[in-house]
């Protein structure tokens, strides 16, 4: 029997998160160190899956199954393709650097760590499982820890109130997809007389069109919440910016994946007739999200909020791509879902060191950071490049094939969406002019100083991931061509 | 109808009750040899007991493949009953540790013996067969509850809620019982099967009037919706151990018998009553969990989130199939972990901070971190979140309803889910994120017994949330045994 990776990389936050009770309260080194060991470890077991997963021979690698309730066709079922393989890397990217960042947190630090243990459980869960109870099991562990995290940890101003929308409205759109997902089941059942929460065998159930046609939209649109589609996304902005920052960066960076990356495996992938009839609309959502969301982020005055609307823009792009059904527009979403956590992690990591010293977000009120923190200067120039899509940047090779894909299927809104880059390369630049550079303002003369190592390192490490894929797209993106492959398979077309 | 002649082997299926009441009358006998110190003691002894019942029963008085009558006809050894019976002897034996510390009520005697004779009561319930067995078996379990609610006989809110309990009880039992005279007038035999058949041959509007005659009774005893508004006054002034049983066992036991009368006696109706049954269900969820989000009391919240529950649970009940009685009863063993430990994190602060109002949790992760991990498995699952049992239970009832054609049920219900998650959510906030710096700092004792009470529970949540297999087999086999 082969070494049960997936399983490993799944459990080992939660273990870890339970061990963490056992060390007292008030050793808070320690429960650090352990939970810095725990973040390395499972970071280099994604790392090991994403470089031994073998595109060519394509399909889904690593695969465990064991039985969970037979008598409900409920099984253990997980393995990974070419989908969800760089997820699972960022996932484990983003919770190392977020222990990292997360350095500081003094007030019960043990605490701290368990909820964003049993986070990261949660998201590994959702991304390698193959069956939809599992699947469900893992998603709504990945909802309520976010609750504790935000109210708790967060900024005092809005943090009760943005962890309750954010729980809420999560919870909400899975409990309507709940819903179609039963009904799933049971016409699965019909139609094959097998009972089974498998994904691989519901794929092959034969749902009528009229059944697609129905239940497509609650299933996509419930998962799509947490993907952050207008006009669900209020939550988003209000839940980054009173997160705490490594919770924002697991928020925007992983989660917001999570909600698209379900929608994509549930609603398009086991209901292709649904998702053909209601695509055109999808789209238009979409679009909403990358021009509005746009558009928000260039008026806010508070970088947090900037980085918060960006984000919504962006995975607007992530929709826009798989709204395409195309070959094109789905690999560059798959691209971008990568890309844009590690950028997104990185621009809420640099938003909280700066916020950490200055103890202020208004943009107005900031200046002239470069001069002391050099670090996370060059971090934040790096992802803004991603963001607005330069060449050479990962987030061209994402952006780049959504657009053609967009433009081959629908090209007036190829033209509308564009507008996007323009505004988001506006604000990004306007962040790095009036945050960075310029003067630094009286009040801060002294008090700032230069980051710690370990957020030297965490930083290092998302700039580093995101050039090597500007520079060298290859390593990605034939690996997300074989699962978009299995997904066209799907769609009836190549 | 066969009912076969008296064997001694009919012994076997009374072993647990049995057990108990010897139990029972070595507490009495004890109670008055053992002086005010050592009297604690007795908690260990119905613990002891109640386990030794437990043990018994799955060793030799499991149930064959094919359910029996026994005792004359009046019971039904079948696979049903035995599930319930474990479900009950957990909950007393549980409730017996949680009460052990609780002055005024863990040196007392009385306590364990009328917690004994309840559960004896409980467990004949789920078994009987014959509507006098019935009868007698409801008001066993009641009356012992009615003074148990009201032990504390210096506060005046308990002697209310004993007394409530009393006079809404009574007046719901004798609803009931005209229900069951009814039975009996029409088809002669008071033996439910043999009645079954008599009553399938009424007209169709008698049959409902003797049913929703019985619901009053059976609708009491679950707290379901209009029967609901006993539960928060009784719950708030009983003590906190005492409301834990009454929500979880005395709860069971009235779904034991809803099921197994309703299924026994009215199949071919059954078109009629399940719709019934989906709007009590709706209303139960709606009105139980909208009147918990304002509560200011943690017991009076657990109450209407208990008749929330009750409606969770009959959303399965309406698929009235073999999946649908299984989830329920499966719901009812994961919601009594769950609800019994939140009444025990409840019992175990109300006797340090001598408060039940959710404003004075504040602080309590810092005072106590594992207690208020308990409360976190406890509220979680039963705001129906995974990994804990909640969650199983909550997606297998609406598995059935799904599959009965009930989908507009099962959206009533998972919306109703998300205002469960709003309040449960709020008291986790005071727990875990105010703070109080006058208490936060004082010592928070837990005695052993307590301890291992939510040690065992917290654990049976987890492992019922992660490992659901085995005992979905054994709901399964117990619900098999009404079809």
């Amino acid at each position: 029997m082969q070494f049960p990776i997936l399983s490993v990389i799944v459990f080992t936050p939660l273990v870890t998160g339970l061990l963490l009770l056992l060390i007292p309260a008030d050793r808070k080194n320690e429960t650090r160190v352990a939970a810095l060991a725990a973040g390395l470890f499972t970071f280099a077991l994604s790392v090991w899956v994403y470089f031994s997963y073998d595109a060519a021979v394509a399909g889904y690698q690593f695969v465990e199954k064991y039985t969970w309730l037979p008598a409900l066709g409920i099984s253990y079922h997980v393995g990974v393709d070419g989908m969800n393989t760089p997820l699972v890397m960022l996932t484990g990217l983003v919770m190392f650097t977020g222990v990292l960042i997360s350095w500081g947190i003094d007030d019960r630090p043990r605490e701290f760590f368990v909820f964003l243990f049993i986070l990261a459980t949660g998201v590994f869960g959702v991304f390698v499982s193959l069956d939809l109870f599992m699947l469900f099991f893992f998603y709504e562990i990945a909802v309520f820890p976010m609750y504790l995290l935000i109210s708790i940890w967060g900024w005092k101003e809005t943090r009760e109130y943005a962890a309750m929308k954010l729980t809420l409205y999560l919870f909400i759109g899975s409990v309507v997809a709940l819903v179609g997902a039963l009904a799933m089941y049971w016409v699965s059942y019909q139609n094959t007389g097998v009972l089974t929460f498998d994904m691989l065998q519901m794929e092959q159930a034969g749902f009528s069109k009229a059944f697609q046609q129905t239940w497509f939209l609650p299933v996509f649109l419930g998962f799509a919440v947490l993907g952050g589609i207008w006009p669900f996304h209020n939550w988003s902005p209000d839940g980054h910016v009173a997160a705490p920052t490594a919770v924002s960066m697991f928020h925007a960076g992983v989660l917001m994946k999570l909600g698209a990356f379900a929608a994509l495996r549930v609603g398009i992938m086991l209901l292709p007739e649904g998702a053909k009839f209601y695509m055109p609309f999808i789209i238009l959502l979409a679009l909403v999200n990358v021009v509005y969301g746009a558009f928000i982020a260039s008026i806010q005055q508070d970088f947090k909020y900037v980085i918060g609307f960006s984000s919504v823009s962006h995975m607007g792009l992530v929709t826009m791509g798989f709204a395409t059904l195309s070959h094109d527009g789905m690999v560059g979403a798959g691209v971008q879902m990568f890309s844009h956590g590690a950028m997104t992690a990185l621009f809420f990591a640099v938003v909280g060191m700066v916020y950490d010293q200055a103890h202020t977000r208004a943009i107005p009120r900031l200046g002239g950071i470069s001069k002391v923190m050099i670090w996370p200067t060059i971090a934040f120039i790096v992802g803004g490049l991603v963001s607005m899509g330069m060449p050479g940047f990962s987030g061209f090779a994402a952006e780049f094939p959504i657009f053609m894909g967009v433009w081959q299927t629908h090209p007036w809104i190829a033209v509308v969406a564009s507008i996007s880059i323009v505004v988001t390369a506006s604000y990004i630049i306007r962040i790095i002019r009036s945050v960075f550079f310029g003067d630094l303002p009286e009040e801060f003369d002294g008090h700032l100083h230069d980051v710690r190592v370990f957020d030297k390192i965490a930083l290092g490490v998302l700039t580093l991931v995101l050039l090597v894929l500007g520079a060298y797209p290859a390593v990605m993106v034939p690996m997300v061509e074989t699962g978009v492959q299995n997904i066209m398979r799907l769609l009836g077309g190549a | 109808m066969n009912i076969p002649a008296f064997e001694s082997s009919m012994y076997l299926a009374l072993v647990p009750e049995i057990t108990l009441l010897v139990t029972a009358l070595l507490v009495l006998l004890f109670d008055a040899l053992w002086d005010e110190e050592k009297r604690r003691n007795l908690g260990w002894l119905t613990f002891g007991g109640v386990v030794l019942a437990m043990v018994l029963a799955f060793f030799i008085g499991q149930p064959g493949a094919t359910p029996e009558l026994v005792w004359g006809g009046m019971l039904r050894h079948d696979w049903l009953a035995f599930t319930f019976a474990l479900i009950f002897l957990f909950g007393a034996a549980i409730t017996a540790l949680l009460g052990m510390d609780v002055s005024e009520l863990g040196r007392r005697g009385e306590f364990y013996i009328l917690l004994l004779v309840s559960t004896i009561g409980m467990m004949l319930m789920a078994a009987s067969a014959d509507v006098v067995m019935l009868f007698l078996a409801i008001e066993t379990t009641s009356i012992p509850l009615y003074i148990l609610a009201g032990f504390f006989r210096k506060d005046d809110k308990s002697t209310e809620a004993g007394f409530k309990y009393l006079l809404f009880g009574a007046m719901a039992s004798s609803v009931m019982l005209y229900g069951f005279s009814l039975v009996y007038g029409f088809t002669g035999t008071t033996n439910l099967l043999a009645a079954a058949q008599g009553m399938a041959a009424q007209p169709l509007a008698l049959s409902l009037g003797v049913l929703a005659l019985l619901l009053v009774g059976f609708g009491f005893k679950i707290s379901a919706f209009p029967l609901h508004f006993w539960a928060p006054d009784v719950y708030e002034g009983a003590p906190t151990p005492v409301a834990g049983f009454l929500s979880t066992a005395s709860k069971a036991a009235g779904f034991a018998v809803l099921m197994r009368v309703f299924m026994t006696l009215f199949p071919v109706d059954s078109h009629y009553w399940t719709t019934l049954i989906a709007w009590i269900s709706m209303f139960s969820m709606t009105v139980g969990n909208l009147l918990a989000i304002n509560q200011k009391n943690i017991k009076r919240l657990l109450a209407f989130s208990s008749i929330a529950h009750a409606g969770y649970a009959l959303v399965g009940f309406v698929a009235i199939d073999q999946l649908g009685i299984n989830s329920v009863v499966f719901y009812l063993g994961a919601y009594l972990l769950t609800n019994l430990a939140a009444f025990g994190v409840a019992g175990i602060f109300w006797q340090v901070a001598g408060t039940d109002e959710i404003a004075a949790y504040a602080g309590l992760s810092r005072r106590k971190p594992w207690l208020a991990l308990a409360m976190l498995a406890a509220f979680l699952s039963l705001a129906g979140m995974p990994p804990f049992a909640g969650f199983v239970a909550k997606v297998v009832v609406f598995l059935a309803a799904m599959q009965a054609g009930w989908t507009f049920l099962v959206i009533v219900g998972v919306l109703n889910s998300i205002i469960g998650l709003y309040y449960y959510l709020k008291v986790l906030n005071v727990v875990y994120h105010y703070r109080n710096e006058e208490t936060e700092n004082l010592p928070l004792p837990i005695s052993a017994p307590q301890g291992i009470a939510l040690v065992v529970l917290a654990i049976g949540i987890l492992v019922v949330g992660f490992l659901f297999g085995p005992f979905f087999n054994l709901t399964s086999v117990a619900a098999a045994a009404l079809f």
